[in-house]
């Protein structure tokens, strides 16, 4: 009984803050647009019966967004922007959590400090900062202008590549922070038996540290890519009139339109999309646990 | 010593396989190594003996190619290796955490310095399967290191570690990680190995019935210095040194002024009240220095009466008794309170011990038993 409370608890979690919040959105994307509070149509009344109300759902919605390129292009632009910031913040994430667990003992809990110090600040404030550096007479043009390296000032906020630093910024310390513990507890004398058995320091690298380090770099790239495929925030702060992301699209469908069934509509679609990454996510953690049990 | 018997190092003209020479090694102030020069000969079982910190893993370590020399030079085959790095010796290491690769079978793991050597896929299959069947480990080829005992384990590293047939093998503590019975086992399997491939293998160890056991020669160390290297029974039976004599074993130490009585024969001085103890040994003592006087406790005899005609007989009372199983260790207290150690083999049930608590006897021993040592 009590084992059975103590399962209850997260089932109960999952259900009330996650599977009723998409059943409702997933009713109102099956709905029509209305000029009425909330703007859709058809509401549930239990005078006209629960078949009523099933045969006033329809598909219209979903079928609409493939007749408009701009919903499969902004689902496309996302998946770029997720996938291509991931391999960044993996190359660039990698070295920061090798060199931090290679680093002497003392140093370490400093080192992981600083890596999750900017989430004590505001994410907002923090992507506004990035706009105070990256804008036209921002920090970073002003730098460059001054020590002579460029004569004109470069165009770097408002494009995409302001939405690839932005990201790849902010989702840093989650490609760390797994990797970092991966690397962590692997056993120091596994490199030096495998130089000694004759392989040099980058094929050790290779053939041991990355490997033993998988689970900490699947870990990481799912942890980025997720996220930053529906991420909104970012792109409208930083992406400019051209930034195709599903995130804008589903924001403005929402607050611009006031179209709720056809947002609804994106919404399940990105979560159907992003259901295949997020299982195989939860598999190699699962082998993860199996395999050092 | 038979002429058969493999003993390279005392022939003048053998040809060291490892040439320690004038060696030092220091981190930062603190000399781990401290001016070492060791000579270990082809296919001899070589085991370093110390406590912890004693430098003897570092000593394996310069093998290895980990570290780097301060000072001296250390030469392979005659060929000076300070500067050769782990990968290019022909050198290999069994961790003392067996440091398997765990995202490989053990099939992989003994295969996986092969790979590095290029070595052709069907000679690579043989080599493998020749090294699995040394091990006694063909069934559990495909098993991933955590899957097998620990062992098991301790073979795949020895397999691994052998495989790419290196001129000399380094063992640190191979067998620490396993319970005494299993380690026993091993012991005698290691030296088989060892045996049957011709290998030299170099051993470290803080466990001395271990050295003892499977070494040709040991090296006793203390503070980055080599106390005494030499054979097991001539550690044991001759130590060089009160150090050697203490650590290696169990050992009454008396201390004592030498007196010498001529051709060889010495008396010693240890206590007002009692006579002088009589021993022989080969080192010039003078007149009137202080020297302990080491001796096993196996080499005391322990008689309710003063046995007849005894060069040394000591009396006292038990005051205590470690009870082995095979052996009984007496404690025996002297009448001004030096307790001396007597070891007898259980011949007899415990019921019928012929001495128990408080009972007076007498301690005797030849004037060979003990080791004179200058303090």
């Amino acid at each position: 009984m009590r084992r059975f409370l103590l399962i209850a608890v997260p089932y109960a979690w999952l259900l009330v803050l996650f599977l009723v919040p998409f059943l409702i959105v997933l009713k109102i994307s099956l709905s029509d647009a209305a000029l009425a509070r909330p703007p859709y149509t058809p509401h549930f009344e239990w005078a006209e019966g629960v078949w009523a109300f099933f045969s006033q759902l329809d598909f219209e919605n979903f079928v609409f967004l493939t007749s408009d390129s701009l919903y499969w292009k902004a689902y496309l632009g996302s998946l770029q922007i997720a996938l291509i910031s991931t391999v960044f913040t993996l190359l660039i994430g990698y070295p920061i959590a090798y060199g931090m667990a290679r680093a002497p003992e003392e140093w370490r809990p400093t080192l992981m400090m600083l890596v999750i110090l900017p989430f004590w600040t505001s994410f907002l404030i923090r992507v506004y900062a990035w706009m105070g550096i990256l804008s036209k007479e921002g920090f970073l043009n002003q730098f460059l202008l001054w020590s002579g390296i460029i004569n004109e000032p470069l165009v770097i906020l408002n494009t995409n590549t302001a939405v690839y630093i932005g990201i790849v910024y902010t989702y840093l310390p989650f490609m760390i922070l797994p990797v970092y513990a991966a690397l962590d507890r692997m056993d120091g004398s596994l490199i030096e038996a495998a130089e000694d058995l004759g392989c040099s320091r980058l094929t050790a690298f290779w053939l041991v540290t990355i490997p033993l380090s998988r689970n900490g770099i699947v870990a990481g790239c799912f942890l980025v890519f997720i996220p930053a495929m529906g991420e909104f925030v970012i792109p409208s702060l930083l992406g400019g009139s051209r930034t195709l992301m599903i995130g804008k699209v589903l924001w403005e469908e929402f607050f611009s339109n006031r179209d709720w069934p056809v947002a609804s509509a994106v919404a399940v679609v990105l979560l159907l999309i992003l259901i295949v990454p997020i299982m195989l996510f939860q598999r190699n953690q699962q082998k993860q646990a199996e395999a050092e049990q | 010593m038979a002429a058969n018997e493999f003993a390279p190092w005392e022939d003048p003209q053998a040809k060291p396989l490892i040439r320690f020479r004038n060696v030092t090694k220091r981190f930062g102030e603190f000399t781990a190594i401290d001016n070492i020069t060791l000579d270990i000969y082809a296919q001899e079982f070589f085991a370093l003996l110390g406590p912890s910190g004693c430098g003897k893993t570092t000593m394996m370590r310069m093998l290895a190619g980990f570290e780097n020399l301060t000072e001296g030079v250390i030469e392979l085959d005659g060929v000076d290796v300070g500067n050769v790095a782990p990968n290019k010796r022909a050198v290999n290491m069994m961790f003392q955490s067996y440091a398997l690769f765990p995202h490989l079978t053990v099939w992989e793991n003994i295969a996986f310095g092969l790979r590095r050597a290029k070595m052709p896929a069907a000679d690579l299959t043989n080599r493998v399967e020749e090294m699995l069947k040394l091990t006694r480990l063909e069934r559990f080829s495909s098993r991933k290191p955590h899957q097998i005992s620990g062992g098991q384990r301790q073979r795949v590293a020895l397999a691994r570690s052998l495989a790419k047939a290196p001129k000399l093998l380094l063992l640190d503590e191979p067998l620490g990680a396993l319970d005494k019975k299993l380690r026993q086992e091993t012991q005698f399997e290691l030296m088989d190995i060892q045996e049957k491939t011709g290998t030299t293998f170099v051993i470290v160890t803080h466990d001395q019935e271990e050295a003892m056991t499977v070494a040709s020669r040991v090296a006793v160390m203390d503070e980055g210095n080599l106390m005494q290297v030499a054979t097991p029974d001539r550690i044991y039976e001759n130590p060089n040194s009160v150090y050697v004599a203490d650590f290696i074993g169990d050992v009454n130490l008396i201390k004592g002024t030498a007196k010498s009585i001529g051709e060889g024969q010495y008396q010693i001085n240890w206590m007002e009240s009692l006579p002088p103890l009589n021993a022989k040994s080969s080192l010039p003592l003078s007149d009137g220095q202080s020297c302990h006087l080491a001796i096993r406790p196996e080499k005391v005899a322990i008689n309710a009466e003063k046995p007849e005609g005894a060069v040394n007989a000591v009396q006292g009372k038990v005051l205590d008794i470690a009870y082995l199983g095979n052996l009984s260790t007496y404690y025996v207290q002297l009448a001004d309170g030096t307790i001396i150690k007597a070891q007898t083999a259980n011949t007899r049930r415990i019921s019928r011990r012929s001495f128990t608590w408080e009972d007076p006897v007498w301690l005797s021993w030849t004037a060979t038993a003990g080791v004179l040592l200058e303090s």
